[in-house]
């Protein structure tokens, strides 16, 4: 298994978001992780990354238990194993696109600074990226900074790649375009892939697998075709977006 | 019988935890900062970059603020000596209450407000925007990366900024004595000269070093523990700025009890 959540438990103050929840996350395959707005997926997220600890529970990324690393720099071990695309794509504003590519290469890479542009620039040229290296993250469109973060988490040709709402503020095709690049660089590199999403069905056409995530736990777990096929309410009425059906939007 | 309401027990318990809690998490931030400095990778030009934010463009507004302040001394000073015919001493009086006093409490309340808020403001967008995340999850600890250069930046910064600002303030407040109030240059600087101390210098050094500990604690504590939205950047700056200044007043009344003691023995 490439990462292995077993009985994990979050709460945040009084709120329990996550409730002995486990999934096994296949090797080398696109997982997706979906679900309503507000159940925890990125919470599930940030638990995988040890951003967050878990209140009870344990989390191993390829055999390393994320939960027992007690201190930041062993934690910092694991997450060298990750690339992750933030929602917002999270890109580091004081620096221009070719140096937020280049930041972790420069951080965890011993090479010159004409190998690292070799490494930056072939990543930029792959991913349509050359007019805007030289650019603020602040001066491209949120579509354009989304491929940058691409870009920054298949840098290291990380065995774990992580993405939040790949397509959250995006119009349809450039929604689609992102999808895409999953698509296409998890066929190049064959990475483990987490996608978290409430965008269905656009989500299914790069994931293998597909967890559903109510009520803090798994609530459903198949290949996309079995998830179509459900034949159960609150995954039924999920799909359809109804606001009709027994999950309540508050 | 006096009937406490619950709920106003409730709060006070409340705030009682969040008090306590508060101040134990910035402790631990603290070690956490003062044992990164001491860790592998030194990042050298982060460092000059937060010298640069929080010390070079910080040198205008001391600047200004500090002639201005040596020259209202030497006006102050010059109107009360008057009055015991003692106005050759109004050099140092100046000199004094700049390197013991105005000239590190000054400049740590004035980089205060124009760096330490600047520099919670960055930090709090930074994780409210997840960028924190960010840097942790490309294997990146953020108190390495962000608060060790910018609380060493704001250790050396005041300091020097100190120093440049008294310097300033005795150039003001000559120039508004000797210029405007008629004082003879000769008397104003033999009497400096003769008041001031190496005492006096390194008692006000010591202040200032205290008060860029300060700063850069407090701004980066705050900027590291930001609330969500525009709300929680607004509240930590806030904090920062009030609790850095309150802190720095506090502080100055016990060091200079302290070293008023240590150095007259």
């Amino acid at each position: 298994m490439g990462i292995e959540v077993t009985g994990v438990s979050k709460s945040f103050g009084a709120q329990k978001v996550l409730d002995n929840l486990s999934l096994s996350i296949p090797d080398g395959k696109i997982t997706a992780i979906v679900g309503p707005s507000g159940v925890g997926k990125s919470v599930l997220l940030k638990l995988i990354l040890g951003i967050y600890e878990v209140d009870s529970g344990s989390i191993s990324i390829f055999g390393e238990d994320m939960t027992i690393a007690s201190s930041e720099e062993e934690k910092t071990s694991i997450r060298k194993n990750c690339g992750v695309l933030f929602q917002s794509a999270a890109l580091l504003d004081s620096l221009t696109i070719y140096d937020n590519i280049a930041f972790p290469v420069r951080e965890h890479l011993s090479l010159k600074e004409d190998q690292v542009y070799q490494k930056v620039w072939s990543i930029i040229e792959d991913l349509s990226l050359k007019k805007v290296a030289n650019l603020m993250p602040q001066q491209v469109s949120l579509s354009v900074r989304k491929r940058v973060g691409m870009a920054r988490a298949m840098i290291l040709d990380p065995k774990v790649l992580l993405v939040d709402e790949p397509n959250t503020g995006l119009d349809p095709q450039h929604g689609q375009e992102v999808y895409d690049l999953i698509k296409s660089c998890q066929a190049r590199c064959g990475f483990t892939g987490v996608v978290i999403s409430h965008e269905i069905p656009e989500v299914f056409q790069v994931s293998d697998r597909v967890a559903m995530i109510f009520q803090g736990r798994i609530f459903a777990e198949g290949t996309p075709e079995e998830i179509i096929a459900h034949q159960d309410p609150y995954i039924k009425q999920f799909l359809k977006g109804s606001i009709h059906g027994p999950i309540r939007i508050h | 019988m006096i009937q406490v309401p619950g709920m106003q027990v409730a709060r006070l318990g409340r705030f009682t935890i969040d008090t306590i809690t508060g101040w134990g998490s910035s402790w631990i931030f603290l070690v956490q900062v003062i044992k990164s400095i001491f860790s592998r990778p030194f990042r050298f030009r982060l460092f000059l970059e937060q010298l640069y934010s929080i010390g070079v463009n910080s040198v205008l507004v001391i600047l200004l603020i500090s002639v201005f302040t040596g020259a209202v001394l030497a006006v102050q000073a010059e109107f009360t000596l008057s009055k015991f015919g003692a106005v050759a001493f109004t050099g140092s009086a100046v000199a004094l209450s700049l390197i013991r006093e105005l000239g590190p409490v000054l400049t740590a309340l004035m980089v205060i407000g124009r760096a330490g808020s600047a520099c919670t403001a960055e930090l709090g967008i930074m994780k409210i925007t997840e960028q924190v995340d960010a840097l942790r999850s490309m294997a990146v600890d953020p108190i390495k990366y962000l608060m060790v250069p910018r609380f060493l930046a704001a250790l050396v910064s005041v300091p020097l900024l100190t120093a440049m600002s008294i310097a300033v303030g005795i150039w003001g407040g000559y120039i508004v004595g000797v210029g405007i109030l008629g004082l003879s240059p000769g008397t104003f600087m033999t009497q400096i000269y003769s008041a001031v101390a190496p005492d006096d210098i390194f008692s006000g050094l010591i202040k200032a070093v205290v008060f860029g500990f300060i700063f850069g604690w407090v701004a980066c504590y705050k900027g590291h523990t930001c609330g969500f939205g525009a709300i929680g950047v607004n509240r930590a700056t806030t904090q920062a700025v009030v609790t850095a200044s309150v802190a720095v007043l506090v502080v100055d009344y016990f060091l200079t009890s302290i070293l008023t003691q240590f150095f007259m023995d």
